[in-house]
C-alpha cells in the first residue's frame, strides 16, 4: 500500500472512523483543500456514494484543459494578459470547486502579475500553479486509493464496523 | 422530469418551495455537478446548463417551465450579464449571478443588470437553500403591479394570478395577509369562480416580438428623449397592459441599448443604421431570413413585410444589425416533416399562412423535407414559408461550418470579433459532442465536459464516448442544425458575412453525413446578399416550437449521472496505474485527466 500517510497510523485511522469521529482527510490537514472539500464529502450520500471522487476527476479533468490553455496564452506574441487573466480566473474557480486551496492562491498571484502586465512574473506564477496542481493530484489520487482500501477492508472484517 | 400539468402543480403547490424550478448555468463543468447535487438536496428540480446560448434556448423554449435562473458571470460563450439582460427582457424571470470574483464592482454591475442576489464561489448550501425568496418576491411584485391599476380585470387577473401561484407554489400563511388587502379592493370578486386558471395563467406580460415591436415603435414615434412609460402605453394602446409593465420594460431596453451602444464603438459599422430604436432594426434578424428566402427583397421593404408575417409566439427578436447580431430561427415549414415534434398553431401566427416548423435534426435523418421546405421560399409574399435561421455560437468548427475559415482563435477581421468567443466556448454540458466525428473537427478550444476535444490536445475516454453520443442524440431532436441554411461558402464573401453559428448540441453526434448534403442544400438554395451582412450572434436567436419536447433536453440529467458511472469505472482501471505519480505526472496522463 503506498500511500503518503502523514503522522497517523492506519489503525488510527481505521479506530477514529469506526467511532464515528470525523475523519479529516489529510489533504485537508495540510492545507491543500479548504472547507469546500469538507462541503463535498457531506453532499456525497446514498444516492451519490462516490460524489466527492466524481466531482475530483472531473475538476482535474478540466482543470488540466485550462492549464493547457494558459500554457497556449502564454506563448502569445505580444502577451495578451487581458486574455490570459481570464483563463486564469477561470482556473481560480474551478479550483473553488473542490477547494483546492494552494492551487487557488497560486491563481491569485498569477492573476496580480497578469494585471501589471509582468510577463516574467507570470511564468514563474504559472510553474507553481502547476506544481501545487500536480502534488493535489497526487495527494487526491493517493487519498481515494486510501478510501477504497479502506472500504475493502471494512467489508472484509464485519467486526471494524 | 414531470410536465406542466395539473397533478405535477398540485404536487409542486403542496410543498413549495420544494420542487422549486432551477436552471443552473455555468460552463465550469465542476461547479454544474456540484450544485445540481446542492440543489436536489434542497429538493429544487434542477436543470443544467453549460452554455449561456443553450440556456437561452431552454428558456424561450418553454417560458413557464423554470422558476429561476442561476448564472455564472464569466462564461466564454456569452457574458454572464448579458444573459441576464435577455432573461430579465424576455422571461423576467429572477437571475441569480454566481461568481469567484466577488469585487465590489462586478456585484454592482450584476445588480444593474437586474441580478437578484450575487452569490461568491465557493457557494453555500444555506445560500441555494433560500433561492426561493427571490421567486416569491417577483410574483409579488408582479401582483402588485397588476393592481395598481385600476380596472376589474387587472384585479381579476391579480387574483387569477395568486391562485395560479398558489397552486403551483402552494404558499404558507404569509400571503394571507396580502390576498386580505385585496379582499377589501375585490369583495365583489371575492366568491367568484375563476374557474379554469390555467387559462389566466398566461397573464403575465410576456414581451412578444409583436408586443416589444408595438414598443419601439412607440418609443421612435415619441422620440427616445423624450419617452416615458406613459406615452408609450399610450400609444401602444394594449389592453391589458399597465404603465408600469412599460416602465420596467424600458428600464431593460434601455439597458439593453446602452450596452450595446458601447458594443458599436468595437465593431466594424459595416451597416449603418439611422437610429438605434429605428423598428426595422429590431426585426432584422427576421428581416433577414425572409431575404434568405426571397433574395430580391430589398433590405428595407423586408423589415416590413415580415414584421407582419414573423409570428411571435412569444419570441423576442432584439437584433440590431449594427451590432452585427441576427436572429435566427430557421422554420422549415414543411408541415409534412417527420423531423419536427411541434408545430406551431396556425391560430398564432399573424398573418402567416404557413406554419412555423422547425425542424429537428436527427443524426440518421434524411434532409429531404429540408430542401423541399427551403425550396418553396419565394419572394416573399404573404403565403411565402419563411424561413428563421436558428443560431447560436458555435463551438466546433468543424469541416461542414461555415465558420471553418475562423478556426484560429484570433480574429484578424473586426467583423468577426464576436465569433471570438466561439473558441473558448464550452459545450453544453453532458452533450459534448463530436465524439463520433471528433477525428474530422478542426476545433480550437472547445471545452467538452468530459471529454478533451482539442485539436491539439489529447484524447478521449472512450468509455464516455458512447454515452455522449446518446446523450446527444437526445439532445439532437429539437434542435435546428442551421448549418443546413448557410450561405455557400465558395463563392461571394458573403458567408462570410452571413456566418451561422451552429448550436453546439446540435452537432452532437448531428454531425451528420449529410453535413454536406446540407451545404450544399443550402448552397443552392440560400444566397445572401451582399449588403446583408448578417453576423451571427451569440445566441440572439431562438426557436420556436423548438419541437424538442422539454423533456427530451432535460433528460440529459439522467444521463449523466449513467455517465458518471462509467466515469467512474475509468476512474477505478486509473487509479491502479498510477501508485508511483511522479511529481509531475503528465497532464494527461492518469487518473484525473
Amino acid at each position: 500500500m503506498l500511500v503518503n500517510f502523514p503522522n497517523e497510523t492506519l489503525p488510527a485511522f481505521f479506530s477514529r472512523r469506526r467511532n464515528n469521529h470525523q475523519t479529516l482527510p489529510f489533504p485537508l490537514s495540510e492545507g491543500y483543500l479548504d472547507e469546500q472539500f469538507h462541503q463535498l464529502e457531506e453532499l456525497q450520500d446514498d444516492v451519490s456514494p462516490n460524489f466527492v471522487e466524481e466531482v475530483v476527476v472531473l475538476f482535474f479533468r478540466d482543470s488540466s484543459r485550462l492549464i493547457s490553455n494558459i500554457e497556449q496564452a502564454l506563448e502569445k506574441h505580444p502577451q495578451d494578459f487581458h486574455g490570459l487573466r481570464a483563463c486564469v480566473q477561470q482556473l481560480k474557480g474551478s479550483s473553488s470547486s473542490i477547494g483546492a486551496l494552494k492551487v487557488k492562491n497560486e491563481c491569485d498571484l498569477f492573476r496580480e502579475y497578469c494585471d501589471e502586465e509582468n510577463k516574467e512574473g507570470c511564468l514563474r506564477s504559472f510553474q507553481k500553479v502547476k506544481k501545487e496542481h500536480a502534488i493535489l493530484r497526487q495527494k487526491l489520487e493517493a487519498y481515494f486509493q486510501l478510501l477504497r482500501q479502506v472500504g475493502q477492508m471494512e467489508r472484509a472484517t464485519p467486526s471494524y464496523n | 422530469m414531470p410536465a406542466d400539468n395539473a397533478s405535477s402543480l398540485t404536487t409542486r403547490a403542496e410543498a413549495f418551495p420544494y420542487g422549486l424550478r432551477v436552471l443552473v448555468v455555468d460552463d465550469d463543468p465542476t461547479w454544474l455537478k456540484i450544485l445540481e447535487k446542492m440543489l436536489k438536496k434542497c429538493s429544487y428540480e434542477v436543470t443544467t446548463c453549460g452554455l449561456a446560448t443553450v440556456a437561452l434556448h431552454l428558456l424561450r423554449e418553454r417560458k413557464d417551465k423554470f422558476d429561476i435562473v442561476i448564472s455564472d458571470v464569466n462564461m466564454p460563450d456569452m457574458d454572464g450579464f448579458k444573459l441576464l439582460e435577455h432573461v430579465g427582457l424576455e422571461m423576467d424571470l429572477p437571475v441569480i449571478m454566481m461568481s469567484v470574483d466577488g469585487e465590489t464592482s462586478r456585484v454592482m454591475k450584476g445588480v444593474q443588470h437586474g441580478a437578484c442576489d450575487y452569490l461568491l464561489k465557493p457557494v453555500r448550501m444555506k445560500e441555494l437553500r433560500n433561492i426561493w425568496q427571490h421567486v416569491y418576491r417577483k410574483k409579488i411584485h408582479e401582483v402588485k403591479e397588476i393592481e395598481s391599476h385600476d380596472s376589474n380585470e387587472d384585479i381579476q387577473i391579480l387574483r387569477s394570478r395568486y391562485e395560479d401561484f398558489d397552486e403551483r407554489h402552494g404558499l404558507f400563511s404569509g400571503v394571507d395577509s396580502v390576498r386580505k388587502r385585496k379582499d377589501v379592493d375585490s369583495k365583489e370578486l371575492t366568491d367568484q369562480e375563476y374557474g379554469d386558471s390555467s387559462a389566466v395563467k398566461k397573464a403575465r406580460v410576456v414581451w412578444t416580438v409583436d408586443l416589444h415591436q408595438k414598443f419601439v415603435d412607440a418609443v421612435n414615434q415619441i422620440g427616445f428623449d423624450k419617452v416615458g412609460p406613459k406615452k408609450i402605453l399610450d400609444l401602444m394602446n394594449v389592453p391589458g397592459l399597465t404603465r408600469e409593465n412599460v416602465a420596467s420594460h424600458l428600464q431593460k431596453y434601455r439597458l439593453y441599448l446602452s450596452r450595446l451602444q458601447k458594443q458599436n464603438d468595437v465593431l466594424t459599422p459595416s451597416r449603418n443604421v439611422q437610429s438605434e430604436f429605428c423598428p426595422k432594426d429590431l426585426p432584422v434578424g427576421i428581416g433577414f431570413q425572409s431575404s434568405i428566402s426571397a433574395p430580391q427583397n430589398s433590405v428595407g421593404s423586408r423589415y416590413v413585410c415580415t414584421t407582419q408575417k414573423i409570428q411571435a409566439q412569444g419570441i423576442f427578436s432584439d437584433i440590431q444589425v449594427d451590432d452585427l447580431k441576427s436572429i435566427a430561427s430557421f422554420q422549415a415549414t414543411d408541415t409534412k416533416n417527420p423531423l419536427r415534434s411541434d408545430v406551431t398553431d396556425p391560430p398564432k401566427i399573424n398573418s402567416v399562412s404557413q406554419l412555423g416548423v422547425l425542424v429537428s435534426f436527427m443524426p440518421n435523418v434524411d434532409y429531404k423535407p429540408l430542401e423541399q421546405a427551403v425550396s418553396k421560399q419565394q419572394p416573399l409574399s404573404s403565403s411565402i414559408p419563411v424561413m428563421q435561421v436558428m443560431q447560436y455560437p458555435k463551438n466546433n468548427i468543424e469541416n461542414g461550418g461555415l465558420l471553418q475559415g475562423f478556426s484560429s482563435s484570433s480574429q484578424p477581421n473586426q467583423e468577426h470579433k464576436l465569433l471570438d468567443h466561439l473558441h473558448t466556448a464550452p459545450p453544453l454540458i453532458s452533450m459534448s459532442c463530436n465524439t463520433t466525428e471528433r477525428e474530422k473537427v478542426d476545433i480550437s478550444n472547445t471545452k467538452p465536459v468530459f471529454t478533451e476535444h482539442r485539436n491539439n490536445h489529447t484524447r478521449t475516454t472512450s468509455p464516455i464516448t458512447c454515452t455522449i453520443d446518446s446523450v446527444s442524440v437526445h439532445v439532437g431532436h429539437g434542435i435546428v442544425n442551421s448549418q443546413t441554411f448557410t450561405a455557400p461558402r465558395e463563392p461571394s464573401g458573403s458567408p462570410r458575412k452571413g456566418a451561422f453559428y451552429f448550436d453546439q448540441t446540435s452537432n452532437c453526434g448531428l454531425r451528420s453525413p449529410s453535413q454536406e448534403l446540407n451545404l450544399k442544400n443550402g448552397a443552392e438554395l440560400v444566397s445572401f446578399p451582399e449588403d446583408l451582412q448578417l453576423y451571427s450572434l451569440q445566441g440572439y436567436g431562438y426557436l420556436e416550437n423548438v419541437g424538442l419536447n422539454g423533456m427530451e433536453i432535460f433528460e440529459y440529467n439522467d444521463s449523466t449521472s449513467e455517465f458518471h458511472s462509467n466515469f467512474y469505472d475509468e476512474v477505478e482501471f486509473d487509479i491502479r496505474q498510477l501508485c508511483d505519480a511522479t511529481d509531475y505526472p503528465p497532464l494527461d496522463g492518469c487518473l484525473f485527466t
